[in-house]
């Protein structure tokens, strides 16, 4: 590509994109240790449980691939707008340039290539290395982790406007806060009552949607003791915002106790509970009264 | 041979007013409203439920159903069908003459209509910003003190739903109905009372979607989400008379347009040599042709769970909110893309006459905006990542949608090419368009990180997802919108906008556009969920941050409003005929536009983009008018 | 026009703009219940309350809602509670409904009450949850307590609020401790509003209805 010589000054044409290849390759330089090392560690969800830590690393992965682009793209059209930039009243025109076809051709493969390979990386992550992510499923996970039996089962029933929980595997028991055992594989089937919500629990890295009459799996593997937000993640109607709960992932001794003290105080309420199901229909559904 | 309205005699003014035209459509669209609301009352009597919740939704869905015939017939929009039942002979135009009053009646002058899809767009965009001004002054404190939670929730949905309502069209309306014939060297639309009804849908969706504030307000946000849908007040009627509306003015839109520019092109104008905002308004036509009747459909069918007892997406009685949910996201995806292609065509239209190089790349940008048209019917389960949806099929759509971004990355290679080596002039559209390249950016590359599924169950639902798409809706559709006003307006009005007060609101509104959305990523990640009117009081702080930033946003708003104000009806410098020296066609006819455009049908010569072209002809030959001077 | 024309056709156009913008923001807006405050001071308030089936006066007759007694006695049509902090707050609540169940039976138990709950003088350990017309509950200190439903057949039914006790009622009593100061939601769990799809919506989403603020102050 040609470019014509226009101007009357310096002897040498400033090589632009060298000098724009330059400005670029130092400031990703810069940029990408300080992502990965900086500010990876602070990116959400945090460690808590090791689906949070792959999302964690989806994160900071990502941070660090976009950053080298969107400097590249920027150091592009702010080099240009001060470079190229019109100086004089007069309106002169530029050289016409319509394309180049290896410029476009390079442009199209290497972003197929980017892509496609986030993709790929992507999809491996989500059904091979972190079951999911920590993301609902549906009724029928793809990716579920080699020791399922070994779960312990959470029903997360969300209704207007509170959260309850049931364990199957302790007589049913419903209670209206989350406690969980740490360095323990946990299976959340999240259903509704009533509207559509969302199960988020921040630092668990647990996002599920609550959707009437749909068993929603998430698997989540906790590590170290901690508290963790619940939020509402899908508006329900009114007091959408104050769905807000704290969590606590406690030795299993603790969860142990804790179960079995919620277990004596719902005791008195125990027998009208319906028996444990993955969707919840109690009557009245339609329009009451 | 075309036929005019008479040319009326003098007459007194108030005589104007009487005849089919607004103010009669208000009035018919009042008388409808209540006939409707007494017939809905008439047929639901003795129904418990209706007693029993206080409010009766078949009356207010009957009023707003006759209260719109009312409105159309008021403004005459029956009167050519009942005249070609009666016999009468088929004409193309009418009322094309008399003065400032045909802004407010069913004109078939396309340029007409773009002026009124301006005004009348403009004013609910501004109504819709004035809600997010209000939210924002809530969320300066983490618990509810300026307005109560369901008051916010109305506030939210209002915002969301009128601006998506209005901003669908907000370049196609105003921009694509007035240049579209020019750039392709055409006298009219191909349906010219289709493209007036297009627009004359728009105002009554307006106030319909207004009025659910009378109605106990819209809990659900602009998706409409069903169940909550359902059991909402009667303020989710209205939400769903109005945007079936738009729907409905969308679908419209996009058939004349496809038509139009498919049969109508000048000699001359091949498909290599069509602007390249024309690219962008016919792959915006395909999605609004294909897409937007499934929304109507799928609101439909909520209206008639709230409405006649159907089940559609109640569980409980057979049906599925996962219905909604896809029907909707079907229509959503390509929604956001009608509201991005637009920006593309018109920045991608204007850096060449501000760089004064031809557009570099302009195959690839078809092949861009062909692309995206293509492929965003293939990614709407991306909103559905973490709904239970089939988890097997979350791979696929992850592909799509990262995919999507290659044929949208073609546009920035575009754009570029055309600033390599070009003469920039930083006038203010050419400001607002570079504004929108760095926004669409950091809006584009947002959207990875929700593409991948990992990274997408840390930021569904949270503020994440809010900077993203005002991101690109905002930075990209809103900023191209300013871009084509400052540029286009000259020739619209033939009024000179003021440069300095132009300048100043784009520095305001770019900076403190960005201090307000950028650090909603940060509340995303810092565990807000969206459409809250409470948080965690460690992110006030933050939220103070984004309020103000966001007040003085809305500030730079009444600065462009003070700039049309007082260019348009104070100042009032006319414009030269081609103040930008652009070799667009649409600047080769004079300034009025003459009626019927040109006096011959042109004939192209090439597309353009022929900066820098030794002794390039014109664009077009018009015949015997005298080829405009560079730099006039 | 001239000049002086456009400036006035201007102005006008600013102030109505401004007019309707302030109309939406004081009388839509901003519109919140009145508040009543408890009666009795820290360390020990009282509240009495009552739920009707149909409010009978506008602007929604048919609507369930509560209403709140005020210091001086007057049945107040509102749901904004001011009580004390760090004090020991006890609820009487005269319940005129019929019974609708709760959709999770798990609200028909007791949570965070302090001492025994009594119905109509009667403590109780737990309400079967079909027989719960609604619910007085506050999630964010952990309290629930289901209110016990006037039998469908039972004579002098309540129609037009504010009710007496000499109509058809039910009265529960709980206590409840309240901690530092801040505002807090309390809602109705059962889906007890008549007509609505899932019985949730109109007065169950409606502050002034089923669902109000605590201001612990």
């Amino acid at each position: 590509m040609t470019i014509p010589h226009t101007e009357v000054g310096p002897a040498r044409v400033p090589r632009h994109w060298l000098r724009m290849v330059v400005i670029w390759a130092v400031l990703s330089a810069v940029a990408i240790p300080l992502i990965v090392l900086v500010l990876g560690p602070h990116l959400p969800p945090g460690r808590m449980t090791s689906e949070a830590g792959s999302q964690r690393d989806a994160n900071t992965l990502m941070t660090a691939l976009l950053a080298p682009i969107v400097v590249s793209v920027l150091v592009f059209f702010l080099y240009s707008i001060v470079a190229f930039r019109e100086r004089g009243a007069a309106i002169v025109d530029g050289p016409p340039l319509r394309g180049h076809v290896p410029m476009q051709t390079a442009w199209v493969l290497f972003t197929s290539v980017i892509v496609v390979a986030l993709a790929a990386w992507g999809s491996y992550t989500l059904i091979v290395s972190s079951h999911g992510a920590g993301g609902g499923q549906g009724p029928d996970p793809v990716a579920v982790p080699s020791h399922r039996s070994q779960d312990l089962v959470v029903q997360v029933i969300g209704q207007q406007w509170n959260w309850t929980y049931r364990f199957p595997a302790y007589q049913d028991v419903e209670t209206d806060h989350l406690e969980l055992p740490n360095h323990s594989p946990i299976e959340f089937h999240v259903t509704s009552l009533d509207v559509t919500h969302s199960f988020w629990a921040y630092q668990l890295g647990v996002k599920a949607d609550a959707v009437p009459g749909v068993d929603n799996v998430a698997f989540v593997h906790t590590r170290d003791d901690g508290n963790f937000n619940i939020r509402c993640a899908e508006l329900c109607g009114l007091w959408h915002g104050h769905m807000f709960q704290t969590g606590n992932v406690v030795t299993p001794v603790a969860f142990k106790s804790w179960i079995s003290s919620e277990q004596k105080a719902e005791a008195p309420n125990l027998r009208y509970l319906p028996p444990f199901g993955r969707t919840y229909f109690p009557a009245p559904f339609r329009r009451a009264g | 041979m075309t036929t005019y309205a008479a040319e009326r005699p003098l007459q007194p003014a108030w005589r104007g007013l009487i005849g089919f035209n607004m103010f009669t459509a208000l009035a018919l669209g009042a008388g409808g409203w209540f006939l409707g609301a007494w017939i809905g009352g008439q047929i639901a009597v003795g129904n418990d439920y209706l007693i029993a919740t206080d409010q009766n939704d078949v009356g207010i869905l009957m009023g707003y159903l006759f209260g719109l015939i009312g409105w159309l017939g008021g403004l005459g929009f029956f009167n050519y069908p009942v005249s070609r039942l009666l016999g009468r002979p088929a004409t193309v135009r009418e009322k094309e003459s008399g003065g400032a009053a045909r802004y407010f009646t069913l004109c078939t002058d396309h340029k007409v209509v773009g002026i009124q899809y301006f005004f009348g767009v403009g004013i609910f965009f501004f109504i819709g910003g004035l809600n997010a001004m209000l939210m924002r002054t809530e969320l300066l404190r983490p618990v509810e003190r300026a307005w109560p939670a369901g008051q916010y929730l109305s506030l939210m949905s209002l915002h969301g739903t009128m601006m998506i309502m209005m901003t669908s069209a907000f370049i196609l309306g105003p921009f694509g109905n007035y240049f579209v014939p020019l750039m392709i060297g055409a006298r009219r639309m191909a349906f010219p009372r289709i493209e007036a009804l297009t627009f004359w849908l728009v105002p009554p969706a307006g106030l319909i979607l207004l009025s659910a504030i009378a109605f106990g307000g819209i809990p659900t946000g602009w998706t409409g989400y069903a169940p909550l849908g359902t059991e909402g007040r009667s303020g989710m009627d209205a939400y769903i008379f109005a945007f079936m509306l738009i729907g409905l003015s969308l679908t419209l839109t996009g058939i004349n347009l496809l038509t139009t520019i498919l049969t109508m092109r000048a000699p001359g104008l091949t498909w290599t040599r069509l602007p390249i905002f024309v690219w962008g308004v016919l792959s915006t036509s395909i999605l609004m042709a294909l897409a937007a009747p499934v929304l109507i459909a799928a609101l439909l069918m909520e209206l008639m769970d709230r409405a006649a007892n159907t089940s559609f997406y109640l569980t409980s009685s057979g049906g599925s909110p996962y219905l909604y949910e896809n029907l909707f996201w079907f229509f959503g995806h390509p929604e956001v893309y009608i509201l991005a292609l637009p920006g593309f065509g018109i920045v991608l239209e204007i850096l060449p006459v501000f760089a004064r190089k031809p557009l570099w790349g302009y195959k690839l940008a078809v092949a861009g905006m062909l692309g995206v048209t293509f492929l965003s019917f293939m990614v709407w389960q991306h909103h559905l990542f973490v709904s239970g949806m089939n988890s097997g099929l979350r791979p696929f759509y992850m592909l799509t949608t990262e995919l999507i971004s290659i044929p949208t990355g073609f546009i920035f290679l575009n754009a570029m090419g055309t600033l390599w080596h070009g003469r920039i002039r930083f006038t203010v559209p050419m400001l607002f368009a570079l504004a929108f390249f760095f926004n669409f950016l950091i809006g584009g590359l947002s959207g990875i990180f929700l593409s991948d599924v990992p990274s997408d169950v840390t930021t569904h639902g949270s503020y994440f997802v809010m900077a993203h798409f005002h991101y690109t809706i905002m930075g990209g559709l809103v900023f191209a919108f300013f871009a084509a006003v400052y540029y286009w307006l000259p020739k619209m009005t033939g009024v000179v906008l003021n440069e300095r007060l132009g300048k100043i609101h784009f520095w305001l509104m770019f900076v403190f556009f960005n201090l307000t959305f950028f650090p909603l990523f940060a509340a995303g990640f810092l565990d807000m969920p969206r459409r809250v009117s409470t948080y965690a009081p460690s992110l006030q702080t933050l939220n103070d941050f984004v309020s103000a930033s966001a007040f003085v946003l809305g500030s730079s708003m009444l600065i462009f409003i003070a700039n049309l104000i007082y260019s348009l009806v104070f100042a009032r410098i006319p414009a030269a005929e081609n103040p930008w020296a652009s070799r667009g066609l649409e600047w080769q006819v004079p300034t009025p536009v003459p009626l019927e455009n040109f006096e011959r049908i042109p004939i192209v010569n090439s597309g353009p983009y022929e900066y820098g072209v030794e002794g390039a002809p014109p664009t077009a030959t018009l015949g015997p008018v005298a080829v405009p001077a560079a730099g006039s | 026009m001239n000049r002086a024309g456009r400036v006035l056709a201007v102005s006008a156009g600013i102030a109505f703009a401004a007019a309707l913008t302030a109309y939406y923001i004081v009388s839509y807006l901003m519109m919140t219940p009145p508040s009543v405050a408890a009666s009795g001071s820290a360390p020990r308030a009282r509240l009495t309350l009552q739920t009707v089936a149909s409010l009978g006066f506008k602007p929604h007759p048919d609507w369930v809602s509560y209403l709140a007694k005020n210091p001086q006695g007057k049945w107040v049509h509102g749901t904004i509670l001011k009580v004390p902090a760090h004090s020991l707050v006890t609820v009487t609540i005269y319940q005129y409904d019929t019974a609708t169940g709760l959709r999770n039976p798990f609200w028909g138990g007791f949570h965070g009450t302090v001492g025994p709950v009594t119905v109509n003088g009667k403590a109780i350990k737990t309400l079967d949850p079909s027989l719960a017309s609604h619910t007085f509950a506050i999630p964010d200190l952990g309290v629930s307590v289901p209110l016990k439903g006037v039998a469908d057949k039972a004579p002098n039914q309540c129609s037009v609020a504010p009710c007496t006790l000499a109509e058809a009622h039910n009265t529960i009593v709980f206590t409840f401790r309240t901690g530092k100061r801040g505002t807090f939601r309390w809602q109705c769990f059962v889906p007890c509003a008549a007509g609505f799809i899932l019985g949730f919506g109109g007065p169950m989403q409606s502050l002034g209805y089923m669902d109000g603020l605590l201001e612990v102050v």
